[in-house]
């Protein structure tokens, strides 16, 4: 799956900016570039990136595992935006038509974005905060 | 259980401005969140973890929360507490049932005044496709963005009709996203001349057009995304040239790739709690629903206070600004003097009057046109929760279903998940109303088992 | 000019609208509102026999539960709307009330029920979920589950000779020589040779238009609504083992509860599925007038009970409550036939908790009485000249 946007990095997107950074993902075990997508790839013009806009030094972050696979979390943010990162857009399919279904109003109002994490089902991926050793599964 | 002499429910600006009043002025303050953190929807906080160095970057007016938050003093601040139903308590005050984090923990708060500042979601309206992921609210993109540094997209479209549009596209282009375009339904900078005699506000439009402009990034008015394309998730959109009813021109289409969609039309208040308690609730400009308050941000309901978004749609300053008005009056209603100021100083009301009557004029500035219900097609959903398609309301309309509420019962457009709040707009507009007072007894999903353990339990018997 | 008007196109309504047509009448369905907007749409639609002792309303409710058949199969061909017939399970808390149930349901063998005694090491082969300890039951597989709302609107349309006229509030009965000749609509009159108050829980008001008391009162209902489950192959919901709940599943309180004239509250839930996916929990019953504010405390009652049958639920989120309220009648029997005070007035309404069950019974009859046919049950007992004693009002 392609990133659209890549922004999450836990593996030291900033580059040059953020090498201190990348050292700490490091030894926390992750290989950069794991996740396909994960890494900040700039984007649009002059390198811009939601990091570099704020200043981001983010804290070193952790994974979930989303039926299965590794997906890198920066602490405090939400499943939802975890998988959104991840270039994930589509983890749930509807009941009737089997419609694919992401994130849409961002702020659990539409509850399109359930997911099961850990178990417990039709949780608000927009709304849930990740946290290390999530096991979040999609239907 | 003893009671906060006031519980918020919402700590956006109009929260966070209360309470930091009435906390001041020496009374017990609880403000509710069902975030992870202060500041609402204008003022989504990032999480800790990203140690920005400018947070502030991704805000107009930072230095204002950061005024609201040092202000809150002693107030209980409950993050992570979504309400799900308030009602009158046996002896007087409110009981307002909240679940707790991701265990859902069931939790009721006692309150003996309550003042809801619940704000507003994003108003969308229905198209081919835009059930598609990729397609997400301009809210949503906002959220991503702010809450979570996360770019909604790499080449985003924004589209709908508001002033909401400008920032929106504004921050996904400082952020490093392409915006391909932002497409206005109404006229370019629908702002109209009313609206830009407010200098502020006309300074602030020009900035963020300055801004786009320098990105290169296109702002057309009288152009609508009427349709969302791909195999699965998005890749472009077709985007109409439309006339002043919202329908589009023959021959008046272009296609445009991009992997999201930012669609936004206006934002519908957070009612469902104050229709709970039986508030009054009144048409806005715009025709949509809004809880009716005096000057003092009294609800018709003793006791109840609304501020912010949910009376009526007009931006964080306004909201700030009722925030301390209602503050204030709730001092004033709770210790019989106005210990913390006048609730009705002259001054913040000439203010607030201002304000009101500016946002009435963008409500009126940027109206949804019916012209949209062209844009379907008798397979475009018009509920996603229950995947009701045109076609099907078409259908129940023929069998005699003259309101929306029937529209509602033979159809079920509004029965899933969101309870209408993401269709309800469209099918109320389909019905030919304008959208009714939310009636959600029940305002989030409560698990029966906690549900069930509220039998015969009085209020006391709690915490 | 039609033959019948016929006001509130409600389920009773539309059964009156349809079964008058089927008899080759000309008819006009008016509603203030529109098709199914009444309590009609704020209910539930069970078709039982299972909650009814022998007696009138058991025998009404035998044959409509036999009509409701007919209508589904004739369905299919014509545009349908959900019926299913998939039996309800009435459990005993303990061997007290089971005997009590049991005698019940020997009783209602008599009027042609069908009642399966269910012991309890039996109660999970029929609900694998149901929480243990119930001291047995009785499977009821004539009960049935209908889609009203749809089914109402379905039935206006089936014959061409009725007119359906939405929005459209009657505000007089037309009057000619002590007769009825019509209505008196706020956009125009519509004389009528036969007027059918089908109001519901509004009859009365209508009923007082021609100048005549009908004890008509609220009842109000509340029910509990969940998120919807996993879909399994019938779309009901599912949990990992199987569909969480395969019947209407009640206690046998409810029964009681039915038949109460208590004002108070009163719940006893009857747990099922949908087809949408979702469990309902319905219903309650208190006298309180028109009052919609929401009640916390029956919904939590409600929510009590239904756990307590399906300790699953406990684990399955409420996302939604509405509210009704049902027509009833002092002596809990719908008001059907001709009004013995004011001629060419015919009463179809009060069925209270039992209006769409009752339907198209319901119209069958008055459908037969205006058209001068042989009834196919005898309607006495329900007539409205039951409360012809009560002093007439003046128009
Ligand atoms: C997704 C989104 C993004 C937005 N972004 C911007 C922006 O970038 N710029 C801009 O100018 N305007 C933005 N707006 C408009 C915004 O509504 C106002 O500018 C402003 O935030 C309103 O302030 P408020 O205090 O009335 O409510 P809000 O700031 O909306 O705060 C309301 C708070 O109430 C909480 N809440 C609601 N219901 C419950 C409940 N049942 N239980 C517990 N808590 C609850 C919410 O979590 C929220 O934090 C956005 C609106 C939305 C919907
Ligand atoms: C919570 C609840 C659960 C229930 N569950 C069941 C169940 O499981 N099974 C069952 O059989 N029954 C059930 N019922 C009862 C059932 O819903 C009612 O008995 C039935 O709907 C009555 O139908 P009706 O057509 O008589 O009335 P309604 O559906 O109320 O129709 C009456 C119509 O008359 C119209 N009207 C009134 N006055 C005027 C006027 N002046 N001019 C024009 N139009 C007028 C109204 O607009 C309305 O549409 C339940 C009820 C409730 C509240
Ligand atoms: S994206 Fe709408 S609820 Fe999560």
């Amino acid at each position: 799956m392609d990133s659209v946007n890549g922004v999450n990095s836990v593996t030291g997107a900033e580059g040059t900016d953020h090498a201190d950074h990348a050292d700490r993902a490091d030894r926390t075990g992750r290989v950069d570039g794991a996740v396909s997508g994960n890494v900040d790839k700039g984007g649009g013009m002059s390198g811009a990136s939601p990091y570099r806009l704020v200043g981001a030094r983010p804290e070193p972050g952790f994974e979930v595992r989303v039926d299965g696979r590794a997906v890198p979390v920066v602490p405090g943010q939400t499943v939802g935006a975890a998988l959104h990162a991840a270039g994930i857009r589509t983890w749930r399919t509807t009941r009737f038509g089997d419609r694919r279904r992401g994130l849409f109003c961002g702020i659990g109002v539409c509850f399109d974005c359930l997911v099961t994490v850990n178990g417990v089902e039709n949780l608000r991926a927009c709304l849930t905060e990740a946290r290390p050793g999530d096991e979040v599964t999609t239907s | 259980m003893t009671a906060y002499d006031l519980v918020i429910v919402g700590a956006g600006p109009a929260g966070l401005a209360a309470a930091g009043v009435a906390a001041r002025a020496g009374l017990r303050v609880a403000v509710l969140d069902a975030g992870a953190r202060i500041g609402g929807q204008y003022f989504r906080q990032l999480p800790d973890g990203f140690n920005a160095a400018r947070p502030g970057a991704l805000h107009h007016g930072f230095s204002t929360f950061v005024r609201l938050r040092e202000a809150l003093g002693g107030a209980d601040v409950l993050l992570g507490h979504r309400v799900w139903a308030v009602e009158h308590g046996p002896e007087g005050g409110f009981a307002v049932h909240c679940l707790e984090g991701r265990e859902e923990r069931a939790r009721t708060v006692a309150a003996a005044r309550l003042l809801i500042a619940t704000g507003a979601y994003d108003r969308v309206l229905p198209f081919p496709g835009w059930d598609l992921p990729g397609v997400m609210t301009a809210g949503a993109a906002q959220a991503l963005l702010k809450g979570n540094l996360v770019l909604a997209g790499r080449r985003v479209v924004v589209a709908g009709t508001g002033p909401f549009l400008l920032p929106v596209a504004t921050s996904l282009a400082e952020a490093g996203a392409k915006v391909a375009g932002v497409f206005e339904a109404g006229g370019r900078f629908g702002l109209a001349p009313r609206a830009l005699a407010r200098p502020g506000k006309a300074a602030e439009a020009l900035a963020y057009g300055y801004r786009l402009a320098r990105r290169r990034v296109p702002y057309k008015g009288g152009r609508a995304v009427v349709a969302a394309h791909g195999d699965g998730e998005l890749t472009h959109v077709t985007v109409a040239k439309v006339d002043a009813d919202w329908r589009p021109y023959r021959g008046g289409y272009e296609t445009i790739e991009c992997d999201t969609l930012a669609v936004g039309y206006g934002f519908v208040p957070q009612l469902d709690l104050p229709a709970q308690l039986g508030c009054e609730i009144a048409g806005d400009a715009d025709g949509g629903p809004v809880a009716r308050v005096d000057r003092r941000m009294r609800t018709s309901v003793e006791g109840v206070y609304a501020a912010g978004e949910t009376t009526g749609v007009g931006g964080a300053d306004l909201a700030a600004l009722e925030g301390v008005i209602a503050g204030r009056a709730v001092v004033a209603d709770a210790l019989g003097a106005p210990a913390a100021g006048d609730p009705e100083d002259p001054r913040m009301e000439a203010r607030r009057r201002r304000l009101a009557g500016f946002a009435r004029a963008l409500l009126r500035a940027y109206p949804v046109r019916d012209g949209w219900m062209s844009w379907l097609r008798d397979d475009t959903l018009i509920c996603r929760c229950e995947e009701v398609p045109y076609g099907r309301i078409k259908e129940v309309r023929d069998l005699g279903a003259a309101d929306a509420r029937s529209i509602k019962l033979l159809a079920r457009p509004g029965m899933g998940w969101c309870q209408g709040r993401i269709c309800g707009h469209a099918v109320a507009r389909l019905a030919g109303e304008d959208p009714a007072p939310p009636r959600r007894p029940i305002a989030q999903p409560v698990r029966l088992g906690d549900l069930a353990a509220m039998d015969g339990r009085t209020l006391d018997d709690d915490t | 000019m039609p033959d019948v008007v016929v006001i509130g196109a409600g389920m009773v309504g539309a059964a009156c609208a349809y079964y008058a047509a089927r008899e080759g009448l000309t008819v006009t369905l008016v509603d203030r509102g529109s098709v199914a907007g009444g309590t009609t749409g704020s209910g539930e639609g069970n078709v039982l026999v299972s909650d009814k002792e022998p007696g009138p309303e058991l025998d009404l409710a035998m044959l409509s539960c036999r009509l409701w058949t007919e209508l589904a199969s004739e369905a299919r061909e014509v545009g349908g709307f959900e019926y299913e017939p998939k039996g309800g399970l009435v459990v005993a808390e303990n061997d007290e009330v089971l005997r009590a149930l049991t005698e019940l349901a020997g009783h209602q063998g008599g009027s042609g029920v069908v009642a399966r005694p269910v012991a309890a090491d039996e109660l999970a082969d029929h609900e694998p979920h149901l929480a243990p300890g119930f001291a047995g039951g009785i499977l009821y597989p004539q009960d049935a589950q209908v889609q009203p709302m749809l089914a109402a609107a379905r039935l206006v349309r089936r014959w061409p000779g009725v007119t359906l006229r939405t929005g459209t509030e009657v505000t007089g009965i037309l009057m000619e020589g002590g007769r009825v000749t019509g209505v008196r609509t706020a956009t125009g009159d519509i004389p009528a040779g036969a007027v059918v108050n089908a109001g519901g829980t509004w009859g009365g008001e209508i009923a007082a238009l021609a100048g005549v008391e009908l004890p008509i009162l609220p009842r109000r209902g509340f029910i509990l609504v969940t998120e919807p489950l996993t879909g399994g192959p019938s779309g009901g919901p599912f949990v990992a083992s199987g569909p969480l709940v395969r019947h209407k599943v009640y206690t046998a309180a409810y029964v009681t509860n039915v038949a109460s004239d208590s004002e108070g509250l009163e719940t006893s839930a009857v747990v099922e599925a949908t087809q949408a996916g979702t469990v309902l929990i319905g219903a309650s019953r208190e006298r309180v007038g028109f009052d919609r504010t929401v009640s916390l405390p029956v919904l939590a009652r409600l929510a009590r009970q239904a756990v307590a049958l399906f300790p699953a639920l406990a684990d399955v989120r409420a996302i939604r409550a509405y509210c009704g309220f049902r027509p009833y009648c002092p002596d809990h029997l719908p008001v059907i036939g001709a009004d013995p005070r004011v001629p060419g007035l015919y009463h179809a309404c009060g069925h209270e908790g039992a209006g769409i069950g009752l339907a198209p019974v319901t119209g069958l009859l008055v459908a037969q009485l205006i058209t001068g046919a042989e009834p196919e049950l005898d309607p006495e007992p329900f007539s409205p000249g039951r409360f012809a004693g009560a002093a007439a009002w003046t128009a």
